[in-house]
């Protein structure tokens, strides 16, 4: 067809005339505007109601803070910190506050569930109580009560009281509970000072803090309380120094930063005691020099911590060592407190024992602003446990002395003496080091109950999982953690809202598990629900506890004066020491606690993890810290992707330049590396742990590893 | 004949910031999300599309190891005043909607999220980079907006929204006055989320207006110079951009202040003590 101008004219007016008659026009701009703001439907409107505030206790870590929570028609839409508590006084953290995102997390285990071939069925209650019942009666009737196991997150309280109770009468002492540095210190009290004492530090009222790496701002004891405690520091001129290898957040907050090489605060501890004694500035009220073991620790520190030797192990500056010890042991109220980062893992005992002796030395013990030595204060009074001959037998086998002894013995055959296990509040095959062996440690174990909320890395590989309420949902009493705070408080969590799963109160579960079990374990547990158990065993405090909801059991040192033993420092402890062979991992990875990341047995919420920097998490990758010296030896710019190795494993990372790192360092967040069916936590960087391998101390048996050699390379 | 109406009082609300007490804990971010329905995507770490209405970052002095320092600066949106209602602050004099305006009863720059289209001149001229642009429409997990507050209506793809300084925590207290007959609220009465949640005592909030108030004291605005502080440890954002904000920071430390503007080589020293 030939297009003359004419036609060509027309068609072209003819269209001008359709597109403006045409209706499309109008409707693309209608659905333009409807695509960039749909008003309706699309977005959840809040219900509005009736506003209530409640008061509870956090438990998501141990810092056991009060929670005020406002609800809104019955549902809870905020977290606060509670006012009048005297832990957190008003304060709370990021953790917290996101407790929300637990507690209505779809990803929650929302019944029990059966592991049938490799994946979970759902089950009912009954059905698995008595599946649990029937295996249990048959491990019994083996003649092998002793071969069940439990491993809890904290060894206090009524629901982990219950579980021991049950194993007790069942007929196994194989009890455990999560080392952290609240174990270290009390094996260091215990030694030093006698017998089943704990420590706490009365950091509020110190007026000089010697801290050797203690993340006193980033999660340490009980975190808001010392977040709370530092800004009071500062206000009243109290100093604090920090000394660890890398600018940490309580670093950069300290009045003096001390860059250390890693593995010799128990040299620097040492060195000052030394200057301490030789220049006779200790406390001579409360040492005497005529006390043999004292003058054994004068000989030791004497001999082999000279200024210039410490000098040149912790690479410190000598006069800077000497102005170190001057200004601890001239402080009117100094105070020495050790634990790395959040202290959630067992420290070094050499370095406890070497930190806790500054503070014998300055004489700050049971003193106001000093060390608290007392005895454990156990609140709960349960009736005395009846075992019948089986139980007794089973209870009096053998325990191993920790849980790192269980893991590393039963990873060895899959003919295993554990023939059971019960994981509580605890996530062994996330938290622990070397997690691949813990992993295939419970794999060698032929039946795992998990008591959990969430589906993570442990109860990925139970047989069994009871789901448990969140903290919003139970009644539950919750100890404050010893070493952290001097004011020993029960908090008590209660139920605000509903329960939004088919989920339980760990508590009533083992009660079920037990009533199943019919007979003498039955017998033990006469209570009829966990609510009941909690009021018959605080029934000294219960009225003030659920009155006011919280008790305060101590807040006074005791008067007693510990006599102080200085044998435990000389005993040849040695310091723990990174491993693998220095030639083919050159560098050290150390772990780094972030306050904005949780690093134990739950995940971060994704409020949490959206706060953490770029310069943490990228995408789903995990940026290491290393000093621009390191990364330029090692060819390696900021952003670059490497490849870091250690003896036990190797994992793909991103590189972040930071200054404030010391040279020869890898420094890597704890906390990430998840496995949870939550996509906004999970699959988010490494699990630092599968990269540590973990050093068992012979003494305590727990694995005080603070670091690993490591090397790394571009990829 | 010109009739004034009558709203009871009018206030300046600002905000203190001590830097050297602010330990980076990240409490007021999430206290902030959580108070104002803040949504959350599965990758947050591009950072220009992570919606946080308070941001903290982190400073450092730029020193090599061991001389290294950190500090962390916590962002809010500045609620700058600009210098009166023909130079209002950056965003008002941009938006064609009107959708953001200051409030001159309270000092608090809004953001109304029914009236935004979307256009973003108001990012663009943000120079605190404190607004945030919903490319996407929010999304809770299944049963986690039962969490949701009624006070903060969520916002829908294609609008911008920033911190309010929590207006409505504003409303309720005036509500709340209003019906005890009262003409003014109390300074404890209206704190914002971040406030009250800091565990370090770091944020400081209350009328510029009201010399009785603490963050009054605390950083001494000057009525004559735009509410520019007197207290010379005090120094707001980008001072000289005369956007004049009503967030202060407060530090000991003279880097700390020094990065709170961009300045030539020797001009530090001429303005260090009077913040240009």
């Amino acid at each position: 067809m030939k297009v003359d101008r004419r036609s060509f004219l027309g068609l072209g007016l003819g269209a001008v005339a359709g597109a403006a008659v045409s209706p499309a026009g109008m409707k693309l701009t209608d659905d333009s505007s409807i695509m960039t703001q749909n008003w309706f439907g699309l977005l959840p409107v809040p219900i509005d109601g009736e506003i209530t505030f409640d008061n509870s206790v956090c438990s998501l870590c141990k810092g056991s803070c009060g929670i005020t929570v406002k609800k809104v028609a019955g549902r809870a839409i905020k977290i606060e910190g509670q006012d009048d508590h005297p832990i957190n006084k008003g304060g709370i953290c990021l953790h917290g506050i996101a407790g929300l995102q637990y507690l209505y997390d779809p990803s929650r285990i929302k019944s029990p569930l059966q592991k049938i071939g490799d994946r979970f069925e759902k089950i009912s209650w009954d059905d698995a109580v008595s599946h649990i019942a029937e295996k249990l009666t048959a491990i019994k009737d083996q003649q092998k009560p002793e071969s069940i196991a439990c491993i809890s997150g904290n060894d206090e309280g009524s629901v982990s009281e219950l579980f021991k109770r049950f194993l007790k009468v069942f007929g196994s002492n194989n009890f455990y509970s999560m080392a952290s540095m609240d174990t270290t210190w009390e094996t260091t009290a215990s030694k030093m000072h006698g017998k089943s004492n704990t420590l706490s530090f009365d950091i509020e009222n110190s007026s000089f803090i010697l801290s050797f790496g203690s993340g006193f701002i980033e999660g340490w004891g009980s975190p808001v309380h010392c977040f709370k405690t530092n800004a009071a520091r500062k206000k009243k001129n109290v100093n604090l120094y920090q000394i660890e290898p890398r600018l940490s957040n309580t670093a950069a907050g300290a009045d003096k930063w001390i860059p250390i090489k890693p593995g010799t605060e128990a040299d620097l501890a040492l060195g000052l005691c030394n200057i301490i004694i030789n220049e006779e500035i200790y406390d001579i009220t409360s040492i005497s020099k005529s006390n043999s073991s004292f003058q054994a620790f004068s000989k030791m520190v004497a001999k082999d911590y000279t200024p210039e030797k410490v000098a040149e192990t912790t690479g410190i500056d000598l006069a800077l060592i000497k102005q170190i010890a001057h200004k601890f042991a001239w402080a009117d109220k100094p105070i020495a407190i050790a634990g790395k980062g959040r202290g959630d893992t067992a420290g070094d005992t050499k370095e406890f024992a070497a930190v806790h002796a500054l503070n014998c030395l300055a004489g700050n013990i049971n003193k106001k602003g000093g060390t608290w030595v007392s005895r454990k204060n156990n609140y709960l009074k349960f009736p005395l446990a009846k075992m019948d001959s089986i139980a007794k037998n089973g209870f009096s086998k053998p325990r191993y002395t920790s849980f790192e002894t269980l893991i590393d013995k039963v990873a060895q055959s899959s003919d295993s003496d554990i023939q059971a296990l019960f994981v509580l509040n605890s996530n062994p095959c996330y938290t622990m080091r070397d997690s691949d062996k813990v992993i295939k440690a419970f794999e060698n174990i032929p039946f795992k109950v998990s008591f959990s909320s969430f589906m993570d890395e442990t109860a990925k590989k139970a047989d069994i999982i009871l789901p448990t309420h969140m903290f919003l949902e139970r009644y539950e009493d919750i100890p404050s953690p010893s070493a952290g705070i001097t004011k020993k408080t029960v908090g008590l969590s209660r139920p605000l809202v509903k329960p939004i799963f088919d989920t339980n109160n760990a508590g009533d579960a083992i009660l079920m598990i037990a009533k199943a079990l019919k007979g003498n374990v039955a017998e033990n547990f006469p209570w009829s629900n966990y609510k009941k158990c909690l009021e018959s065993v605080t029934k000294d405090i219960w009225s003030s506890l659920s009155d006011k909801g919280f008790v305060v059991l101590t807040d006074k040192p005791s008067y007693l004066k510990p006599s102080t033993d200085f044998f435990h420092v000389t005993n040849n402890l040695k310091s723990v020491e990174a491993q693998g062979d220095k030639k083919s991992f050159p560098l050290t990875l150390i772990s780094i606690d972030n306050v904005r990341i949780a690093g134990g047995e739950i995940a971060s919420s994704p409020f949490a993890i959206k706060t953490v920097s770029d310069k943490v998490i990228k995408g789903t990758d995990i940026l290491v810290e290393l000093n621009p010296e390191t990364a330029a030896k090692a060819r390696l710019a900021h952003g670059d992707k490497a490849k870091i190795t250690t003896p036990v494993g190797s994992a793909l990372v991103k590189v972040n330049v930071f200054e404030g790192i010391m040279p020869g360092l890898i420094g890597m967040a704890q906390g990430l590396g998840r496995t949870l069916d939550n996509k906004y936590v999970a699959d988010k960087g490494v699990n630092i742990n599968k990269l540590i391998a973990p050093v068992i101390e012979p003494g305590s048996g727990q694995d005080a590893a603070w670091g690993i050699a490591a090397s790394i390379s571009k990829v | 004949m010109k009739q004034e109406q009558k709203h009871g009082k009018t206030y300046k609300f600002g905000m203190a910031i001590d830097l050297d007490k602010c330990t980076g804990c990240g409490s007021c971010m999430v206290a902030c999300m959580s108070e104002n329905n803040v949504p959350f995507k599965v990758d947050e770490s591009n950072k220009k599309d992570s919606i946080s209405w308070m941001k903290v970052f982190k400073l450092t002095n730029g020193k090599s190891f061991p001389d290294t320092e950190i500090c962390y600066l916590p962002r809010p949106c500045m609620h700058c005043s600009g210098k009166d209602s023909h130079n209002p602050s950056p965003c008002v004099s941009v938006c064609p909607a009107t959708a953001t305006d200051t409030d001159p009863t309270t000092g608090i720059v809004s953001q109304i999220y029914t009236r935004c289209f979307g256009c973003r001149y108001c990012m663009a001229a943000c120079p605190y980079h404190a607004r945030y642009f919903n490319w996407w429409d929010p999304k809770w997990p299944e049963g986690m907006e039962k969490y949701l507050s009624p006070d903060v209506s969520p916002r829908m793809r294609g609008v911008v929204e920033k911190c309010s300084f929590c207006f409505h925590r504003y409303q309720e207290a005036k509500d709340k006055a209003y019906v005890e007959d009262r003409d003014e609220i109390n300074e404890e009465e209206y704190q914002t989320s971040c406030t009250q949640a800091c565990p370090a005592g770091a944020i400081t909030f209350g009328d510029l207006n009201n010399p009785s108030h603490a963050i009054h004291q605390l950083v001494k605005p000057d009525p004559h110079h735009y509410g520019k502080p007197r207290n010379p440890k005090a120094f707001r954002l980008l001072e000289r951009l005369e956007t004049n904000p009503k967030v202060y920071y407060i530090s000991e430390k003279e880097w700390v202040r020094k990065s709170g503007d961009n300045y030539l080589e020797g001009e530090w020293e001429k303005v260090k003590n009077h913040h240009g």
